[in-house]
């Protein structure tokens, strides 16, 4: 599964790990995350993250 | 302030700013603050950061006092914001550089500052380095620390760190290192800077601080652009308390913090410091009246357990109380126990939406106890419990 990258500081989202902290369980992939969800690190929106080159 | 020469060549040339009493209108600077921004004097010229818009004419006094008439050939901007990029416009007409260095995030953030179009801007991610001369510039990004542009700027021949914000202090001085320095007073000051200004960005904190030892790089010089420079063996000595400060261990320690019309929830409050007091606990009161929620910050930071008291106030919190937990979340502390007490008349929704901040923290709430207009002796006996209650919780928790 694809690791997708906060464009805006860098925090790595890996869909093996998720973000249990924020109710997004391991094997989570990024497409089926919540749109509401927001990066753990800076804040930014979903929209803001690339898929890892 | 004249210019400090701090390595050979390597000067100190900011600006104290003696007066200033409110740091960014969100934090409050008791001891004032400085803008520090360096000048390397090499075959090329740097300048690493500039000073505050208000400072200008402090900058361009320093660096012809260092400089005379040879110029600055090259910029360093380790982070966009106006405290260390304010006179960055002014200085690029007035010096003409030939190059501006910064990170990746940073020419965003410049772009989105400037509006300009033919500045001679160069970035540079981790690892790019630039040689002036005798001396180089190893770049490394320290992203949300605490900003996404934030840079920090290694020299490697003088075994220097231009760390930007992080390591600052608000103190203005006519002292310019740590060691010269009162070492409580830069404590206390260092402890509030990073409680009110690091504290969310302390994942990243860590991973810098890891990634500089396994680079395996020697320092022992680290230059803020706040405060105090930290040289010999202050350097591990600052590294260890940012460690310790980023690993967020509580201590054996409570903050009661309150707002009351009628000081029936302050009565609360002095009955649970009573109860934790009983236990061993180290309280802390503070009514929202009496403090900025900057100083309260600073106490809260270390604190096992966070007490948080308001009255029902049209159907809600009073705003003193919602100012401080507004602040409070957006500074993300850790590994806290929380509680909630009120007085209240009718409706009485104050402990639930007090006890709601609390979870989104992500703290670990007890029972709240809420008492009708006049707390009588037993309703204050059920704050003592809650005293007592936390008191216990709090020596479960240091245990772990
Ligand atoms: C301590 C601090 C934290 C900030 N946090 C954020 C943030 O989380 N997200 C964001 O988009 N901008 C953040 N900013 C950037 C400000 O919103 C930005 O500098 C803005 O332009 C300031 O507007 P003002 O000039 O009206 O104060 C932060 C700034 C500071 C100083
Ligand atoms: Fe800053
Ligand atoms: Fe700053």
């Amino acid at each position: 599964m694809e690791k997708y990258v906060c464009t805006v500081c860098g925090y790595v989202y890996d869909p093996e790990v998720g973000d249990p902290d924020n109710d997004v369980a391991p094997g989570t992939k990024f497409a089926d995350i919540p749109d509401d969800w927001t990066c753990p690190i800076c804040g930014a929106g979903k929209e803001e993250f690339e898929a890892e080159s | 302030m004249k210019p400090v020469e701090i390595k050979e060549d390597i000067w100190w040339i900011g600006a104290v700013d003696w007066n200033r009493r409110s740091f960014h209108g969100y934090s409050v600077s008791p001891l004032g603050t400085t803008y520090n921004n360096y000048l390397i004097v090499d075959d090329k010229v740097a300048l690493v950061d500039t000073v505050d818009k208000h400072f200008w004419g402090r900058l361009k006094c320093n660096v012809a006092q260092v400089l005379g008439d040879r110029k600055v050939d090259y910029f360093v901007i380790n982070h966009l914001e106006p405290d260390h990029a304010g006179c960055l416009a002014d200085a690029v007409e007035h010096y003409k550089p030939e190059k501006i260095y910064v990170s990746p995030m940073g020419e965003k953030a410049m772009k989105a500052h400037f509006h300009y179009k033919d500045w001679p801007v160069e970035v540079v991610p981790t690892g790019s380095t630039v040689s002036l001369g005798k001396y180089s510039l190893n770049f490394v990004e320290t992203r949300m620390l605490h900003w996404p542009d934030s840079m920090l700027t290694y020299v490697p021949e003088a075994k220097l760190a231009f760390t930007n914000d992080a390591f600052g202090q608000n103190i203005a001085s006519s002292e310019r290192f740590a060691d010269e320095y009162d070492p409580w007073v830069l404590e206390q000051s260092m402890r509030h800077y990073y409680a009110n200004i690091v504290l969310p960005y302390s994942p990243m904190v860590i991973k810098t601080l890891d990634a500089i030892e396994d680079m395996g790089i020697e320092i022992d010089m680290i230059c803020p652009d706040h405060g105090l420079i930290f040289r010999g063996d202050d350097v591990a000595w600052v590294i260890e308390k940012y460690r310790e400060y980023a690993a967020q261990k509580p201590k054996n320690k409570a903050v009661i913090v309150y707002d009351s019309m009628w000081k029936s929830t302050e009565h609360m409050a002095e009955a649970v410091a009573t109860g934790l007091a009983d236990k061993g606990v180290s309280v802390k009161i503070y009514s929202m009246k009496a403090d900025h929620h900057s100083i309260i910050m600073t106490e809260i930071f270390d604190a096992a357990a966070v007490v948080v008291g308001s009255p029902t106030h049209n159907n809600g919190i009073l705003p003193l109380m919602a100012d401080m937990l507004t602040y409070m979340k957006g500074l993300r502390p850790q590994n806290k126990i929380g509680a909630a007490i009120g007085s209240f008349g009718w409706s009485g929704e104050c402990v639930k939406i007090l006890t709601e901040w609390l979870e989104k923290m992500s703290m670990d709430v007890v029972d709240p106890v809420k008492q009708k207009f006049v707390p009588d002796h037993e309703g204050l006996g059920q704050c003592y419990e809650l005293g007592l209650l936390l008191g216990d919780k709090i020596q479960e928790k240091l245990a772990e």
